[in-house]
């Protein structure tokens, strides 16, 4: 592969090329097959694609690195603006990981609406790769914003009882977040005359001003992450979605918020980030230990695993904002991890939810003795869910609590309790779907697992593996980034005094 | 090579036995792991010989683990005199397990199942006491909890023993909470957590201090009293041991290899392993030594009264664990080792005897409904009865030789804590005989209470199952004699090298000789009064602890409620925990967060929207609409905010 090819943009809009194709097919039973492979063939071929960016990634850099730019609105001058570095990229390739996998869960489980359904995660994909590619703030809005409509008509249409009502919170709470976040956005494009984010990586933005443009991120971030008490969409919106939702839900667009502390509050607003510390560690601490009691009470699966996200994003946000190299790393890598282990135990509700069509616990009970591979399964992302060692699950945590250990250890105790009650609600889950006798008559005929499924489960068990017994690879590629974004954040504060102020 | 082979290979056993169970079937799961495990263990005794007896220790490192900043970690086993020790029991003892298993699970249909646990088990166990660093460490430590779980809860139909292991894994997730935040805390202030280096540099800080929640205290004591509470999760210590009697749950196998001779030890060889650190903290020595003593008086009075043959044996357990840290907190490491390998041998001797009894009394526990069986199954009789009075230390047998050392260290430290621990120790060595005799008494002697079809089933064990048991009696008799001078003895200091580090000051183990002759029989008498008061009261006189049960009605309702901490802890955490999680989810998220928040938000934008979509229906225009919401939103607050510039 030639290295000039705008690799990325390729990336970007091969999926809307295959969304293209499957908006053309007829609305009869081979275009709905046609449909479903062709959606498969494209997620699959991206992703085969984008692991060229993993193999040619050059570490040691904290570079943008495949960067393209092309003038786009030249009188604002806006721009096309590509390019990934060690942070990003491991987020392209979640996203182009885990869509294929949703087109594969969505297979037998979505019946009506075929195409639509399959167009619109195609087009869901170019969005969520665009967001985390763009290196202009306009194409950023676009991208982030976009997002959130492919993902509204997946809840909203394809979703269980009460989607309509999910799908509005979800979408009032995500716009009202963003749209304060475009605010800033156009404030600092009126305070510098820029919206290149590289430029504005490098640009210090007066004190009183940093502290504003913060709040406006910090609400679409804190929203998208989520943080308490901005969280209860999420369950809703969870529970409600078709499984394949959740899956992207959990395991990508959650990251959104993450990726936006990191790309956009940490390096462009220092000052405000160090100042604002104190209340990020706080709504963290709440989000782990609340999340995590609200979790013990649940009935329904997916809202129980929709809780426990919630705390561990908790971990994130303290990660971040613990703001030293096994802090971030170890968020970065909280945020990849679950991104997996999240996305497959929505996909294990989503197994059996196919068969009994229910997610209620209760109705559950004895499934080990009809169905042997799936109780390895769900136990072994529960395991990593709560974080045992030589899963995914656990470097991440482990890093950000080394982190925040060195800044503050109260907030590390609290955060470590947890991990403890994270273990609880687990477990309890586990033991009530999995283990126990198998009574209801119901359930003595559900088959195990078949081929299709265990082909989605098996790229994830070894993945999580991977990440728990070798994250090397994973930390290197981040490294460069991550100390970059330290050093500049550093130099930041020592400068306080003298800052240079713009627009005064 | 073999030394990396020597851990590797229960974990291939149980890679194989578990994904390949169905074609294996049980013959071949049992034929994988056993011979897996009939490896190892001969590996075991090579690197035990060059080890400890020639003295190389060695590191063989694998690859890297964690790097993120300065903070690196490799996989990397570490092998020196300490981790030889422990390769000889955790191989030795679960190779004679999985033989035992092969007749005690015949008829259970998990089989491959259940070999693959006890060797992922022993797979994690190996890993725990190979570490090169604390992470590894934990590694191994979670590990074992898994596989722990995973063999409480092997029976998964009964809700007991799905309880029991879920209170398995918790209450040790509480102890690792702290043994995780002594790594971090570690890593703080040593900017490693590489065993060697910390090892190496503790001395030069060994008067730093930490900032610890809002508090400076002694670097050194918070750390080690942080890893100190993972160590009594592990190991049951009192305030963490509630899970270990309900571990009992799980098959009888289990007990004797994970509840007795190796898991629950993980906790004193955390401590003789971090005696480096140890030894620069007085305060975490003399906490350790209480909780230890407290521990041992505390399990022995529990068992008193316990019915249930396991449990006993749990408490026993529980108990002689005790004794095994307050030897370490007096800086006898090496005597707390010793314990801990002769321990092994007769606790695992104890529990797999009371396996083979229950086994032949058709599953029965309870010992109230045993009795009159000794001549039935006379070389389980014979076995138990070595292995009790190895428990008891009557002399000559094993564990004579290790809890005399341990007892005669605590005098010799000359330490009020030392002073505590001995006399508690003297206590509860007198209440081991007794209940070790009550069980022998009740299950074997007397008049039969079982009913008619079990007394008609009680069959002596097959090979399978008495040979282990024969093995494990020849150690449970001669491993003290045999050990007793190169473990803390005259070849003590060769044989350790710097596995174990005691400070110059700190000389109890080294003047346990020189202790009066009455500390040195005392532990001989106080097992020899127990053993005549247990015959006493339940041979001579069976009448008498009912009356006594009746007179001192409120201490044996204590003692029988094991001091009502399980009670305690519903009440203080289980209950609570309960209770805010519902009470968080409908009042803060659902009625206070939501109420005020998107519901009453969303019901206006549905009560508009549903008013307009009489012109129009379907979800892109509500999407369309609800963006028109949004967009005036943002003109508005744009324009208010460049107003206000």
């Amino acid at each position: 592969m030639p290295a000039d090819l705008p690799i990325l943009s390729i990336i970007i809009f091969l999926p809307l090329v295959g969304a293209l194709f499957i908006a053309l097919q007829r609305q009869d039973d081979p275009g709905i097959r046609n449909a479903r492979n062709a959606a498969l063939w494209t997620t699959l071929f991206t992703f085969g694609l984008s692991l060229f960016l993993w193999f040619n990634f050059e570490t040691g850099t904290p570079k943008f690195q495949f960067v393209e730019k092309y003038s786009w609105i030249e009188s604002f001058n806006i721009f096309y603006h590509l390019g990934v570095d060690g942070i990003s990229v491991l987020f392209v390739l979640l996203s182009t990981l885990l869509t294929p996998i949703c087109v594969l869960a969505s297979w037998d489980a979505v019946r009506e609406r075929v195409k639509e359904y399959m167009v619109a995660f195609l087009v869901l994909e170019t969005l969520m790769i665009g967001m985390f590619c763009a290196l202009d703030m306009v194409l950023f809005y676009v991208f982030f914003e976009g997002v959130l409509i492919p993902m509204f008509l997946i809840i909203g249409v394809w979703g269980g009882q009460r989607r309509v009502y999910a799908a509005f919170k979800f979408f009032l709470y995500t716009l009202t977040g963003s749209v304060l976040m475009l605010i800033a956005i156009i404030f600092i494009y009126l305070q510098t005359g820029v919206t290149d984010i590289p430029t504005l990586l490098k640009t210090s933005l007066p004190r009183d001003l940093q502290l504003w443009l913060w709040i406006a991120f910090f609400a679409s971030f804190a929203v998208k992450i989520p943080m308490w008490p901005v969280h209860t969409w999420l369950p809703d919106a969870h529970v409600e979605a078709p499984t394949a939702g959740s899956v992207i839900l959990a395991g990508v667009l959650l990251k959104m918020g993450g990726y936006g502390f990191l790309r956009f509050s940490l390096p462009m607003m220092p000052l405000a980030s160090d100042f604002f510390t104190p209340l990020m560690f706080s709504l963290s601490v709440i989000a782990v230990i609340y999340t995590s009691l609200v979790a013990l009470a649940q009935v329904d699966m997916k809202k129980l695993i929709a809780y426990s996200s919630v705390a561990h994003m908790g971990f994130v946000t303290l990660g971040i904002y613990a703001l030293n190299t096994q802090g971030i790393q170890g968020a970065i890598y909280q945020m990849l991890s679950h991104g997996i282990v999240s996305a497959a135990l929505f996909l294990c509700v989503g197994v059996v939810y196919d068969r009994m069509h229910t997610r209620l616990i209760d109705r559950y009970g004895g499934l080990v003795e009809r169905m042997p591979v799936y109780a390895f399964t769900f136990m072994l992302f529960m395991l990593a869910s709560v974080g045992l060692p030589g899963t995914g699950g656990f470097i991440g945590e482990f890093l950000v609590l080394v982190g925040l250990f060195k800044v503050n250890t109260t907030v590390a105790v609290l955060a470590s309790l947890g991990v403890v009650l994270g273990a609880a609600y687990m477990l309890w889950l586990y033991r009530r779907v999995v283990f126990g006798r198998l009574a209801r008559e119901d359930l003595k005929s559900i088959p195990d697992m078949n081929i299709r499924e265990i082909a989605i489960f098996v790229p994830l068990i070894l993945l999580t593996l991977w990440m728990g017994i070798y994250p090397t690879p994973f930390l290197e590629i981040m490294d460069a980034s991550v100390a970059n974004l330290i050093n500049q954040y550093q130099s930041a504060l020592t400068v306080l005094d003298n800052v240079s102020i713009l627009g005064q | 090579m073999f030394y990396g082979l020597c851990i590797f290979l229960p974990l291939i056993g149980a890679a194989v036995a578990g994904l390949f169970g169905r074609i294996l079937r049980a013959r071949g799961a049992q034929l994988v792991t056993c011979g897996a495990m009939t490896l190892s263990v001969v590996l075991a005794t090579f690197i035990f010989y060059d080890v400890a007896i020639l003295g190389q220790k060695q590191t063989v490192q694998l690859f890297t683990w964690v790097v993120s900043g300065e903070f690196q970690i490799d996989w990397a086993l570490r092998f020196d005199t300490l981790t030889a020790v422990m390769l000889i029991v955790v191989t030795g003892v679960s190779t004679l397990v999985h033989y035992y298993s092969i007749g005690y699970m015949d008829h259970d249909p998990h089989n491959p199942r259940f070999f693959s646990y006890l060797s992922l088990f022993t797979f994690f166990m190996l890993m725990l006491v190979t570490s090169d660093n604390f992470l590894q460490l934990f590694f191994g430590w979670e590990g074992v909890g898994l596989a722990s779980y995973l063999l409480i809860g092997f029976w998964y139909r009964k809700p007991s023993a799905n309880a029991a292991a879920i209170k398995a894994f918790l209450v040790n997730r509480v102890g690792d909470f702290g043994f995780a935040l002594g790594i971090m805390g570690v890593f703080l202030l040593y900017g490693t957590v590489s065993f060697e280096a910390v090892f190496d540099t503790t001395p030069a800080k060994a008067g730093a201090t930490m900032e610890f929640l809002g508090g400076q205290y002694h670097a050194i004591t918070v750390l080690c009293l942080l890893l100190f509470i993972g160590a009594m999760g592990k190991s049951a210590q009192l305030g963490l041991h509630t899970w270990l009697p309900d571990a009992m749950e799980g098959p009888t196998p289990v007990s004797a290899l994970i509840h007795a001779a190796t898991m629950v030890t993980a906790g004193v060889f955390m401590v003789a392993r971090l005696s480096p650190m140890f030894e620069y903290s007085e305060t975490a020595l003399a906490v350790v030594t209480v909780v230890g003593a407290s521990t041992a008086i505390f399990a022995a009075t529990v068992g008193l009264c316990q019915n249930d043959i396991k449990r006993v044996i749990a408490y026993s357990t529980c108990s002689q664990l005790g004794y095994m840290f307050f030897a370490c907190g007096v800086s006898a490491y090496a005597a707390g080792i010793f314990h801990l390998f002769t321990h092994a041998f007769f606790k695992a001797l104890l529990f797999l005897g009371a396996g083979s009894v229950i086994h032949a009394m058709s599953d029965e526990q309870d010992m109230r409904k045993m009795g009159g069986i000794w001549r039935e199954i006379k070389i389980t009789y014979f076995m138990m009865w070595i292995g009790s009075l190895a428990l008891a230390g009557v002399p000559l047998l094993s564990g004579f030789y290790s809890k005399d050392i341990v007892l005669e260290a605590a005098f010799a430290s000359q330490t009020s804590v030392g002073n505590y621990a001995f006399i508690l120790g003297m206590l509860a060595a007198l209440l081991t005989a007794f209940y070790s005799w009550r069980v022998l008494i009740m299950t074997f002697h007397g008049p039969s209470r079982a009913d008619e079809k079990t007394l008609a089933h009680v069959h002596e064990s097959p090979k399978i199952m008495t040979v282990p048991l024969m093995i494990l009696a020849v150690g449970a008799i001669f491993a003290g004699w045999v050990g007793y001078d190169y473990f803390v003895g005259s070849k003590m200091d060769k044989f350790w090298g710097e596995a174990i580090f005691v400070l110059d000051n700190h000389s109890a183990l080294r003047d346990a000789p020189n202790v009066p002759i009455w500390v040195k029989i005392g532990p001989v008498l106080m097992g020899i009064i127990g053993i005549a008061l247990a015959y006493w009261f339940y041979m001579v006189r069976p009448e008498v602890p009912a009356v006594l049960a009746e007179r001192f009605a409120r201490l044996y309702r204590f003692l029988l409620n094991k001091w009502y901490f399980d009670e305690l802890y519903d009440r203080l955490f289980v209950r609570p925990a309960k209770y805010l999680g519902g009470a968080l989810w409908k009042d803060g998220d659902g009625a206070l967060i939501d109420g005020l928040g998107p519901d009453g938000l969303a019901g206006v934008v549905r009560y508009i929207a549903r008013r307009v979509s009489a012109f129009q229906t379907g979800f892109i225009f509500h999407y369309a609409f609800a963006m028109l919401v949004g967009v005036s939103l943002l003109v508005s607050l744009f324009l208010f905010g460049l107003g206000s510039k």
